[in-house]
């Protein structure tokens, strides 16, 4: 019986006729046991993410960090890790994304933006999800550096939306013939980056206001019921006919072909540690500037 | 024993009563929009609901292969819109986008006329999903798993 290598790059989801029935030893994603490299790079990373979260929550008890000075004590050596790991990790896939992946079948040598546009997409949704978690933290269990992280993260977070944004109308000029339509998509992205907005005013406002650098608890609330957005951002292209297309990247793999998708996981993980970063960095400038004011307070009581 | 919740856990079930809440509610709107929200009609909804010529709509679906036929004066194309269920036939005076090929997705905006033929004034192509290098378009799994086969066949050999 000859051995019959089946091509790894093409995927059923790409609804081309398949020989599924073949006999084949090909790269099989050992998750799924489809023989798509495509469909292993999409699960390994979600495995690793969700081991990641559970690694996290296991280790870190939730009130072990609220003492500031022990958290800054961890928060201060692993920040330059995060920073400089996640730029390498950066430059290294926009390298590669813009030197040696193919260009695609339609859309050329647009389809590029992705390596860009889908880590902005997942930082801006990601960034709510971590306002909302935060916030909870902070109503429920009236953490204490809860409500400086929902502050600190607000800000990359409408950063990371607006890249989004932005990246996908270049992108859609010349695939679509538009900057902009207002398609469920779209729509609730930018919706999504005028709470933001919001949730920043809110939260720089009521700051100072003897909340201690922190958000006050109505923005917290804010954050929370902001929230509702993000599965309606999630499966806007499912309910609705939208000009956006339809979810590539699913729990049962990538439409994306493995020779297109692979960098990608390289800047998805290098624009989450730099986001990472970011939120330390802040963290610590707000717990700084807070320890700041009431030291002159201090001294101006004499 | 006195049904008393600690103020942690009381906070704990409002919040989660609030989250519940607010995420129903904001999947009962997402529902009720369903129709509203749809950025394009497709051919099926333009047969079952009886569009009226003359109102500004959005016709999405997949140009019908080997549809497109150019007029004489070299900017009027003619091509079909399908769903797989319905075909519209459609018209455009213009310059189309890189993307708009038979057999793709297409958005176009325009309006019926009388005789239910739809009148683009605009055309946007929809991409899919699905994103390949160009060596693979084209090309069936079943011809690609060939070649593979008789060059692993040949080095065996």
């Amino acid at each position: 019986m000859p051995v019959c290598r089946l091509p790894v790059t093409k995927n059923p989801r790409n609804k081309k006729s398949c020989l599924a029935t073949e006999q084949s030893v090909a790269a099989r994603c050992p998750f799924c046991l489809t023989p798509y490299m495509s469909n292993f790079i999409v699960h390994f990373g979600q495995l690793a993410t969700g081991l990641g979260a559970w690694a996290g929550v296991k280790t870190m008890p939730m009130h072990a960090y609220a003492n500031p000075a022990r958290f800054l004590s961890i928060a201060r050596p692993v920040t330059p890790w995060l920073f400089w790991g996640g730029l390498v990790l950066i430059v290294l896939g926009c390298a590669c994304g813009l030197f040696l992946t193919p260009a695609d079948y339609l859309q050329g040598q647009t389809v590029r933006i992705l390596y860009i546009h889908v880590p902005a997409a997942w930082l801006g949704m990601g960034g709510w999800t971590g306002i909302a978690i935060a916030a909870v933290m902070q109503l429920v269990w009236r953490h204490p550096l809860a409500a400086i992280a929902g502050r600190a993260i607000a800000a990359p977070g409408a950063l990371f939306t607006a890249i989004c944004l932005v990246t996908g109308s270049l992108w859609g000029r010349p695939t679509w013939g538009t900057y902009w339509q207002w398609d469920g998509r779209m729509t609730s992205m930018l919706v999504l980056f005028f709470l933001y907005l919001g949730y920043i005013a809110l939260g720089n406002a009521s700051a100072s206001n003897g909340n201690a650098g922190g958000v006050s608890r109505v923005t917290a609330i804010f954050g929370l019921v902001g929230a509702v957005n993000i599965p309606i951002i999630n499966r806007s292209v499912v309910w609705w006919n939208t000009l956006h297309q339809g979810p590539s990247i699913t729990l049962r793999g990538s439409s994306i072909d493995g020779a297109i998708l692979w960098p990608l996981g390289l800047t998805v993980l290098g624009f989450s540690l730099w986001f990472g970063a970011i939120v330390l960095m802040r963290m610590r400038a707000i717990l700084a500037e807070t320890k700041v004011e009431a030291r002159m307070q201090r001294l101006a009581r004499g | 024993m006195a049904m008393t919740l600690k103020a942690k856990h009381q906070r704990l079930v409002l919040a989660l009563v609030a989250l519940v809440a607010l995420i129903g509610a904001g999947l009962l709107a997402a529902s009720a929009l369903k129709d509203e929200a749809a950025y394009f009609y497709t051919p099926t909804d333009a047969r079952t609901k009886g569009m009226e010529p003359g109102r500004a709509i959005r016709l999405g679906g997949m140009v019908v292969k080997d549809s497109i036929r150019r007029a004489p004066d070299g900017v009027t194309i003619r091509f079909a819109v399908t769903d797989n269920k319905a075909t519209v036939p459609a018209t455009f005076s213009g310059i189309a986008p890189d993307l708009f090929k038979e057999g793709t997705g297409v958005v176009a905006e325009g309006a019926f006329d009388a005789k239910g033929t739809f009148v683009a004034t605009n055309l946007l192509a929809k991409h899919d999903e699905r994103y390949m290098p160009p060596e693979l378009e084209g090309m069936t799994y079943d011809d690609k798993a060939r070649d593979d086969m008789a060059r692993t066949m040949t080095v065996a050999k």
